[in-house]
């Protein structure tokens, strides 16, 4: 029974949270929403434990896909349920089982329309971005891949601000449009190769005027999810309009897809397209870094400024990708972790603030320390995270990105340094207009505290932020192997021997 | 406990205090948060003062706690490198930080952050602990920045204040400008040696020496100097030289006891301590060590003008402050590295005690800081005034004093040093001299000598400490108890004695061998002191005889006697010649526009920048003209292929079909 469990842990992490979300469906009773509310959260709890043996059996040694399983799905094609995941995958499908668990209980009595449905996407969303991070075959993951913005549209598009519409359009025609280029590229590779296996792709040789089409088919893709600049503007319409707890799964998980799937599929497929253009991802990637956090200092509305914070630190990302060295790869990992914790925990502050106040807007606060000194710790400390500050998680990423991107280029780290003061500064300013000063009115006045639910949660991700700032070891020992493999999948030519044609 | 055991207590002690008090203060009575951190930091002085007796004798410590992070073939580790200077300057750290502990029950009894203050005080003495025990430049960065958030924490204490959440915003930005320069001097670091643990960096660095990058083009830069100007950008702005000095004075808004600790004794200082470590790497760059000395000059006599026009009390004793921690960076760019480690010890007790004794003036006068309103303290504060006496003589260099001692030695070392800028780095400490003697005793003299002038004064605003009043007419001030005077007392002491003390196996023994290296030949400054001591001064005292006939000694005497004739014995003087040279005053009183430049420049220009590419950027061209343009474009294209809309499948599979191929065609063709 065990056996059959830990054999088959990929699925069950999979299916385990989709079949409670369907449960809470089925199950759910409008007048008693309380039992629907303990039942996701069980769901969520049950998926969050199942998570748990991949890290406690993972081994650290091996670089390659573990934990692998799989049938043959449609023959006909060839396509199989083809299932593995290595050490970049299992942080993140970790994150995402984490996350949901905490979306679960942030969303306690906050939504009181439709909770089932609520907590049932959520626990859905959650099972097929599990899928997205561990498939390997690329049919499978393109149908989790284009399955989870199902019910992130329903999250934005039901329980939505008043601009929902438009954001959820924007979001979609974004996102549509990079995947069915992804899905081009796969017909391409699969024409080629007569496999949807994605191990098969990384031999396939390739010229580089076909690497380069597949790259930029990939790349449209990823950008948008990740998001790069300059396809990055339906990131703040869309948290904008998004619940607490959608903009936490979107920063949080969403965003970690398109840099997931980089690494994945993009740079390993096509390596030497990936080195062709490399100048110009990092120019991207610096654009977002110093550009976006120029933007981001004139938020007015709190949700945007953290979107927009969120698109610079994604910077870091792709940035750390492609200086193609170990620090800066294994920065880029670490910095999609701390940010699933810290933006997450920077949404649900505003969250807070929003439940008690209906507003989002910088200027309709103002001394919210004065009453609510508890959660004015917690906002400093998610800040200071935020802009970086050693100790947290929020440093690592950066640390080791701006470390590996000096020994490419002097200036590539030069430029992104300018985080260190563009970052603190709209953060700490933020923090300066909503928690500092006198108490700016009747409203900010009336203010209670954290209430028990939202102190747990917003403790529990404070100690993660610490604990992975303050002992990182753990998560890089998971991905030492896998970014070792990963970068030497990257540096080996596939051009073919001989005729380019 | 073995050794390792006792170095992990010393900086772990404070943060468990720190982390019980923080956390739990508000449930357990009031005392316990002064009675747990106060055991924790005495404990901590306590292991610290015998760790550096221990030191005295053995040889260096240098180990790894814990495994911070491997990535590739680098590996980050938290280690502690213990040797003579870490466990000088942890005696420092924890004694200055033990006093102002003590300090704190009284001056903060009244205000409602009272667990919270000493909460965060002592995470302050944790974080610099971990900043100077560190073995390597990552940890060397965490306690850096830890220490930056402590400050910030601080200088904001009192948060409803606009001018103090401003003040901790503007110290957290300048100095992450600053922190912008290290972070890439520790990134060539490690680029170009392979790890950042300082004994494997230091024994490579001399075959660094000749090592030559390219950053603009192809023009040559030597990677030592590129390296030492990044870590000294650092150090400018955590010690607040000059153009990175402008959060130092705003950060008078926090309450006086972190001013003394955090602003005067100790966290300002990190950035000499950092260059004094780093000593191996800047004697290998003589260009590095012009920068470092013409910018420690530059901080060293234009702040200490700035004093001179200063009329609130913790101002003046903060530009003084900036003024002398410019000392101690030309010490540095004189490759007197043990000179300027030696003038921080001193000036740490002397400044901490004049920021107390200023603290305790501001009691007595009910929070009315400026110097304008007071007179006559002496009368109803006598031990205040005798510290304060003490800390004021020791800072203008009185012979026999500590300040004399470092300050006379800094000077000699400007003197002898031969690098670039030396000639005005000389002249600057001697002027810098007479400017400390008068603005010293120009506070000296009103705040406690002449008329009562509170006594005449009539009552408006003042800035002050807790938003209180000043004193009224008929009031008298009041020296405060106990827990404020034993810590001036205490402080008292070594600012006293220290340097008659110290100076010999500090300077001229072999208190800093192999922690402290000088290239004699290339900086030959030091090398000539210590001659100059052997042949002529011999002792302490004879230094402190030789000093009563220099120019130093006169220069100082000759401050103090103007600031005595312009407030004592003509006050109509000072105010006449603010008239007659307005130009010059105007230009004091707006701190030569570095304010007012950043502010305009770098504040709104960012802002505006911000706006601009968000409104152009991102409002305009991306989402109006290609998102929302996209949108538009579909929607007239669409009138026109409506009409391929026939609603008849047959034509619908016909043009999915045709697509399909002409897609798989391009693809399959290339």
């Amino acid at each position: 029974m065990l056996n059959y469990f830990y054999h088959h842990i990929l699925s069950f992490t999979i299916w385990v949270p989709v079949l409670a979300g369907i449960a809470v469906l089925a199950s759910a009773d409008e007048n008693n929403p309380n039992a629907t509310r303990w039942s996701a959260l069980l769901g969520g709890l049950v998926s969050f434990l199942v998570s748990i043996p991949l890290y406690t059996r993972f081994d650290f040694t091996d670089g390659g896909f573990q934990y692998q399983e799989g049938f043959s799905w449609i023959p006909a094609f060839n396509i199989n349920y083809h299932l593995g995941a290595d050490g970049l995958a299992v942080p993140l499908i970790l994150l995402t089982s984490f996350t949901t668990l905490i979306v679960i209980i942030s969303a306690w009595e906050v939504i009181q329309k439709r909770v089932a449905q609520y907590m049932a996407c959520f626990l859905i969303m959650s099972g097929l971005m599990i899928g997205v991070f561990s498939a390997l075959d690329a049919i499978l993951y393109y149908v989790f891949w284009e399955a989870m913005l199902i019910p992130m549209f329903l999250v934005i598009g039901i329980w939505g601000g008043p601009n929902r519409v438009y954001a959820t359009v924007k979001f979609f025609l974004y996102t549509l449009l990079g995947s069915l280029l992804m899905l081009v590229a796969f017909i391409y590779l699969y024409l080629s190769t007569g496999s949807f296996e994605i191990t098969d792709y990384y031999k396939f040789a390739m010229p580089l005027n076909v690497q380069v089409l597949i790259f930029l088919a990939f790349f449209v893709a990823f950008a948008v999810k990740i998001p790069m600049w300059p396809v990055h503007t339906w990131l703040p319409d869309a948290h904008v309009e998004a619940p607490t707890g959608g903009s936490v799964v979107l920063a949080a998980i969403a965003l970690k897809l398109g840099g997931y799937s980089f690494l994945r599929f993009a740079m390993p497929i096509a390596p030497d397209a990936a080195h062709h253009l490399s100048g110009y991802m990092i120019a991207l990637s610096l654009i977002a870094i110093v550009y976006i956090a120029l933007v981001a200092l004139v938020q007015k509305d709190m949700k945007k400024l953290i979107a927009y914070s969120s698109i610079s630190h994604m910077g870091f990302v792709t940035l750390g990708f492609f200086i193609f060295n170990n620090l800066g790869l294994e920065g880029a990992i670490v910095q999609m972790m701390s940010h699933g914790f810290i933006s997450a925990a920077m949404f649900l502050c505003v969250g807070v603030l929003y439940d008690r106040v209906h507003s989002r807007q910088i200027e309709s606060y103002g001394g919210v320390a004065n009453t609510m000194p508890a959660f004015a710790a917690f906002a400093v400390f998610f800040a200071m995270s935020n802009a970086g500050l050693p100790g947290t998680s929020g440093f690592v990423g950066e640390f080791m990105v701006i470390l590996g991107a000096i020994q490419s280029n002097f200036w590539y780290a030069f430029l992104a340094s300018f985080t260190l003061i563009f970052g603190a500064a709209y953060t700490l300013w933020m923090v300066k207009r909503v928690f500092y000063g006198e108490v700016a009115n009747e409203q900010v006045a009336a203010l209670k505290d954290l209430n028990k639910r939202e102190f747990l949660i917003l403790a529990i991700l404070a100690t993660m932020v610490l604990a992975l700032g303050v002992y990182p070891q753990p998560l890089t020992d998971m991905t030492n192997a896998t970014v070792t493999q990963l970068l030497s999948q990257f540096t080996q030519s596939k051009l073919p021997v001989g005729l380019g044609l | 406990m073995t050794m390792q055991q006792i170095y992990l207590a010393i900086p772990l002690l404070p943060l468990l205090a720190a982390i019980i008090v923080g956390l739990f203060g508000k449930l357990l009575p009031r005392a316990t948060s002064h009675v747990l951190t106060i055991f924790g930091v005495a404990a901590s002085f306590a292991l610290s003062a015998f760790v550096l007796n221990d030191a005295m004798s053995s040889a260096p410590y240098n180990e790894t706690v814990y495994s911070w992070m491997k990535s590739g073939n680098f590996s980050f580790e938290i280690g502690f490198l213990i040797d003579r200077l870490s466990a000088m300057m942890m005696v420092v750290v924890t004694f200055v930080s033990l006093m102002v502990h003590i300090y704190t029950i009284g001056y903060m009894e009244e205000d409602e952050g009272y667990t919270r203050f000493f909460s965060y005080i002592s995470l302050f003495t944790f974080a610099m602990l971990m900043l100077v025990m560190s073995n390597n430049f990552m940890q060397l960065f965490f306690g850096w920045e830890a220490v930056g958030l402590v400050s910030y924490l601080l200088i904001g204490f009192w948060y409803t204040r606009p001018t103090a959440i401003y003040a901790n915003l503007k110290a957290f930005l300048v100095n992450r400008v600053g922190d912008f320069g290290f972070l890439l001097g520790i990134g060539l670091v490690l680029f170009h040696f392979g790890s950042l643990d300082y004994a494997s960096v230091f024994s490579v660095a001399p075959q660094m020496a000749d090592v030559q990058i390219s950053l603009v083009g192809n023009a040559q830069w030597s990677l030592m100097t590129v390296i030492c100007i990044l870590l000294f950008i650092g150090a400018m702005g955590k010690s607040a030289q000059v153009p990175l000095h402008v959060w130092l004075p705003d950060s008078m808004e926090g309450p006086t006891p972190i001013s003394a600790l955090i602003h005067a004794a100790t966290m300002v200082t990190a950035g000499i301590f950092m260059v004094a470590r780093m000593s191996p790497l800047f004697e290998l760059s003589s260009t590095a060590l012009s920068v470092v000395l013409i910018i420690g000059s530059i901080t060293a006599l234009f702040m200490g003008f700035l004093g001179v026009i200063q009329n609130d009390i913790k101002r003046v004793v903060a530009y003084s402050t900036l003024s002398q921690l410019g000392y101690m960076t030309v010490a540095l760019g004189a490759s007197a590295y043990s000179v300027a480690i030696f003038h921080l010890m001193t000036h740490a007790f002397f400044k901490a005690l004049l920021f107390l004794g200023a603290g305790s003036v501001i009691m007595g006068m009910h929070h009315d800081q400026d110097i304008r309103n007071m007179g006559n303290l002496k009368k109803y504060m006598p031990v205040t005034w005798i510290t304060s006496l003490i800390g004021s003589l020791a800072l203008i260099g009185t012979p026999f004093l500590s300040g004399f001692y470092s300050k006379d030695s800094i000077i000699e070392a400007a003197q002898a040093s031969t690098i670039a800028g030396s000639g005005f780095a000389y002249f600057a400490v001697l002027v810098g001299v007479f400017v400390t003697a008068f603005y010293s005793f120009r506070m000296y003299f009103l705040v406690f000598h002449g008329a009562e002038k509170w006594r005449t004064l009539k009552h408006d605003s003042h800035h002050d400490d807790h938003h209180h009043h000043g004193l009224m007419p008929a009031d008298e001030p009041h020296e405060p108890g106990w827990v404020i005077k034993l810590p001036l007392i205490l402080l008292a002491i070594p600012s006293v004695f220290i340097g008659y003390i110290a100076i010999e196996p500090m300077l001229y023994g072999d208190f800093f061998k192999d922690v402290i290296w000088v290239d004699s030949a290339a900086h030959p400054a030091m090398h000539e002191l210590t001659h100059h001591w052997h042949s002529v001064f011999h002792t302490s005292a004879g230094m402190a005889l030789h000093g009563l006939m220099s120019l130093p000694f006169m220069l100082a005497a000759s401050g103090v006697a103007l600031a005595w004739f312009f407030y004592m014995k003509r006050p109509d003087i000072p105010a006449k010649i603010q008239i007659k040279f307005s130009t010059i005053n105007h230009i004091l009183e707006n701190k030569y526009g570095f304010d007012t430049f950043n502010e305009r420049v770098f504040a709104a220009g960012s802002r505006f920048i911000g706006n601009k590419l968000w409104q152009i950027g991102d409002v305009s061209i991306i989402d109006g003209a290609m998102v929302n343009g996209t949108a538009n474009f579909i929607g007239k294209l669409s009138v026109v292929v409506r009409k391929l809309q026939t609603g008849l499948i047959y034509h619908y599979a016909f043009a999915m079909i045709i697509g399909v191929f002409l897609m798989l065609t391009f693809f399959t063709k290339v």
